[in-house]
């Protein structure tokens, strides 16, 4: 019998995000993303020096040390197109430290859209691009090609998953979310109805959440959270219902810029591979958990499910009506963008598909305000709207010209 | 004089109002000292400007302006607007104590309770310049009872009162019970003219500029965005003319508590790509002109509107107007299209062919011009100097 494992997946991404772009700048100004105010968090570059400095390059660094000091000690990371991107152009060293941990062979690198879109569900053929695209920028910087695929914000469903067999993922993720589980537990390996080889993994959100979210939360009964006492958790929910594996899902930026390292989470981090493995346990990368566990049962989800919110669907997205007045506006024009010999018109528009400028929109202000709020650059999901919205009408004007053959 | 603004220091029409009368009775002789709440910079030739109160124009702004009645309350988040309401009333009292005047005239209703003191210790006619009402602004509601109860006084107090239109004197006579013979109507202008404008052929709206090279029209409001302004039915009528021509671009300009709300309502209206929200502009800067000359219609759908300067406005700078039947200035403006301001369907069909036939566009706007320049400052001016005269015995 396989040694009970931890699958730990880290998501990396940063969004090209619009910069405060007004009816005045229509027409006259063409670039969206290219804020250099000042401390202004639609500054890009001010961002990604930011979070560079707070998180990739010291989670790097302790990752590196855990990776070659545990044999044991395997990692799941994506990292998006976008954000390869904004490092390639001003944060080299930072791509380097990704690279380096990489290179120890026991980095596994899942795929994903290139522009982290929500594209599947507006396009199958561009969803498709979008996630060619990835695979080769990985090839390209890492040398290595993904065998297990994740939708943005691990939005999935049943026609995901189909898709995701034929193309020839070993293994696919999404949240393990109790309305969808049932009476099943997330620490198995399942498969999807309708499909013939892939797993699918679903996070235990439980687990999860108490590193990503309450982990600095000084009113939560269980804080400080100490490395031992996790991996007891973990062994415990294990055994509560016989399980093989912990789907330890979460952001990248968990580690320093969500949870700060004052809070300690990167001491926590160094310890628990020691914990869990002294425990008797190991890790195991997304595919390497689907290859090493047989499926417990089939998994049937019609509807989409995501890790947003308290709803877990696509409504932090696509749930008022700005928002899906702009997903509507921005997909209208896809098969005339992809008609058009300009190339600066195709790379803006995909840079406009990436689901946080829809996300800055969302008007749930009550229990998920709050969050929403921090992770947005605007003052108001008004303000995104108009900015976003303007940046596209501009694009469109770019197009009108481009099908004109005029030089602009 | 008694105001709240003057332009360049200003949030809406009102004090551009109150400059351009001010400077025509000037011209016919009269000597006037404008005593406003705050302390700004002035270079007026035509009337002594007097500050009664040390904060600046913004400080004065941000407590709040004739527009933001509602958040006028003697207790509360209101009480800091209010008590400097009082303090220009007891600072006008005592100017009025040692000046020597023949007429107090005062404009709307946060000057009316400085206007009523002034009478008090001076003994002087007290003229009361009505621009717009509670009634207005709370678009045929009741609104704050507290300004209400300032208004009513302020009205039953005066020696004579100035409406801005006969629609004006209407709802003073109707909702405040004033005898008609009291009230005067003394219609606002405007004095911009298309010729002196042309002479600027660029515009600010680029992308409004390109897509209008392509066959496309641009439907203008520009406004304050609150209830009174009825700009929901604009947005009605708008989701039935993209219907019918899709190459039809909405300008909403200028800022204001609705801004939010009309956002996501066009947006379930699925027209937000024809929709441009531009937010507040400067009203004496080029944007805000570069608005009303890139408007091939512009739409004033107000629910209760005094005067409702903005369309005179836009005639002056080259757009036939729409305008709502609820509004003074379709007493004084025939050539233009007139509307209930919850008839989406008409006010849709009118621009729609508005922005199909150019040859009727350009008529209409032809026409509107002539009128536009002869409703002068003159006109009102003589009408503003008989009834000084009446009550003074100033002679001209």
């Amino acid at each position: 019998m396989s040694k009970k494992a931890v699958v730990l997946y880290l998501h990396a991404h940063q969004p090209w995000r619009v910069k405060p772009y007004s009816a005045f700048d229509m027409g006259v100004d063409h670039f969206y993303f290219n804020d250099e105010s000042d401390g202004l968090d639609t500054n890009n570059k001010f961002i990604i020096d930011k979070v560079s400095e707070k998180s990739y390059l010291p989670t790097n660094a302790v990752l590196k040390g855990l990776l070659l000091k545990y044999p044991d000690f395997k990692v799941s990371l994506s990292i998006t197109g976008t954000l390869i991107e904004q490092l390639e152009a001003w944060r080299p060293d930072v791509l380097k430290s990704f690279q380096e941990i990489v290179a120890t062979g026991k980095v596994e690198i899942v795929a994903e859209t290139y522009y982290h879109s929500l594209a599947f569900f507006y396009s199958r053929a561009e969803f498709v691009r979008q996630v060619a695209a990835h695979a080769q920028k990985i090839r390209d910087v890492f040398g290595v090609s993904p065998t297990a695929f994740r939708n943005t914000e691990l939005s999935y469903n049943n026609e995901l998953a189909k898709w995701a067999d034929e193309a020839g993922y070993k293994a696919i993720i999404t949240e393990g979310w109790d309305p969808i589980l049932g009476w099943r537990s997330p620490n198995y390996v399942y498969k999807p109805v309708q499909t013939h080889n892939i797993k699918l993994l679903m996070k235990n959100y439980k687990l999860s959440d108490d590193v990503a979210f309450r982990f600095s939360d000084k009113n939560w009964s269980s804080w400080p959270l100490s490395a031992p006492t996790f991996s007891h958790w973990m062994s415990e929910s294990l055994h509560a219902d016989n399980g093989d594996i912990v789907n330890l899902f979460m952001d990248y930026e968990t580690f320093g810029e969500h949870q700060w390292a004052d809070t300690g989470i990167f001491d926590f981090l160094r310890s628990l591979p020691h914990e869990w493995t002294t425990n008797g346990g190991t890790f195991k990368t997304i595919t390497q958990a689907a290859e090493a566990y047989e499926p417990a049962d089939e998994v049937d989800i019609h509807h989409t499910v995501t890790w947003a919110d308290t709803e877990r669907d696509l409504t932090a997205w696509t749930g008022n009506a700005m928002q899906q007045d702009f997903m509507h506006s921005l997909f209208s024009i896809e098969s005339e963008v992809m008609q058009c010999d300009d190339v600066s018109i195709i790379a803006d528009w995909r840079k406009l598909t990436t689901s946080d400028h829809p996300y800055y929109m969302c008007t749930k202000w009550f229990n998920d305000g709050d969050v929403h709020a921090y992770f947005s650059p605007y003052t108001s999901p008004y303000d995104a709207f108009t900015f976003s919205m303007n940046a596209l009408r501009d694009l469109k004007l770019r197009l009108l010209w481009s099908q004109e053959g005029r030089d602009n | 004089m008694l105001g709240w603004e003057l332009p360049p220091h200003h949030a809406g029409g009102m004090g551009i109002a109150c400059y351009q009368m001010c400077k025509e009775l000037s011209s016919r002789g009269i000597d006037i000292e404008f005593i406003l709440p705050y302390t700004a910079d002035f270079s007026i030739p035509f009337m002594k400007v007097t500050s009664s109160s040390a904060l600046s124009a913004t400080e004065v702004m941000n407590l709040g302006g004739v527009y933001d009645s509602e958040y006028f309350e003697r207790q509360g988040l209101g009480k800091q607007f209010s008590s400097h309401h009082d303090y220009f009333a007891r600072q006008v009292a005592k100017l009025a104590s040692s000046a020597e005047f023949d007429i107090i005239h005062a404009h709307d209703w946060l000057t009316f309770l400085a206007g009523m003191e002034a009478k008090r210790v001076s003994g002087k006619p007290l003229i009361l310049h009505v621009h717009a009402t509670q009634f207005d602004q709370s678009a045929g509601g009741s609104g704050n009872p507290i300004v209400r109860e300032i208004e009513q006084q302020a009205l039953l107090m005066a020696d004579h009162v100035y409406a801005v239109s006969q629609y004006t004197k209407n709802v003073i006579v109707r909702e405040y019970g004033l005898p008609p013979e009291k009230v005067t109507v003394v219609h606002n202008a405007m004095e911009v003219t298309y010729e002196e404008l042309e002479a600027d052929a660029s515009n600010a709206y680029k992308y409004l500029v390109e897509m209008k090279k392509r066959g496309y029209k641009v439907v203008v409001n520009a406004g304050r965005k609150t209830i009174q302004k009825g700009l929901t039915h604009l947005l009605d009528a708008a989701q039935l003319v993209v219907r019918q021509q899709p190459k039809t671009l909405f300008l909403l300009v200028g800022g204001g508590e609705q801004e939010e709300e009309l956002m996501e309502y066009a947006a379930e209206k699925g027209i937000s790509e024809n929709v441009l929200f531009v937010g507040w502009l400067n009203g004496t800067g080029k944007h805000w002109r570069d608005s009303f000359k890139i408007a091939d219609v512009f739409v004033m759908p107000s629910v209760s509107e005094p005067f409702g300067l903005a369309a005179l406005e836009a005639v002056g700078y080259g757009a036939p107007v729409i305008v709502s039947h609820q509004s003074g200035v379709a007493e004084v403006l025939q050539n233009c299209y007139k509307v209930d301001f919850w008839d989406k369907v008409k006010m849709a069909d009118q621009i729609l062919s508005l922005v199909e036939y150019d040859s009727m566009r350009d008529e209409m706007w032809q026409n509107a011009y002539q009128e536009y320049k002869n409703i002068s400052w003159g006109k009102s001016a003589e009408i503003m100097h008989n009834t000084y005269s009446q009550h003074a015995g100033v002679s001209s």
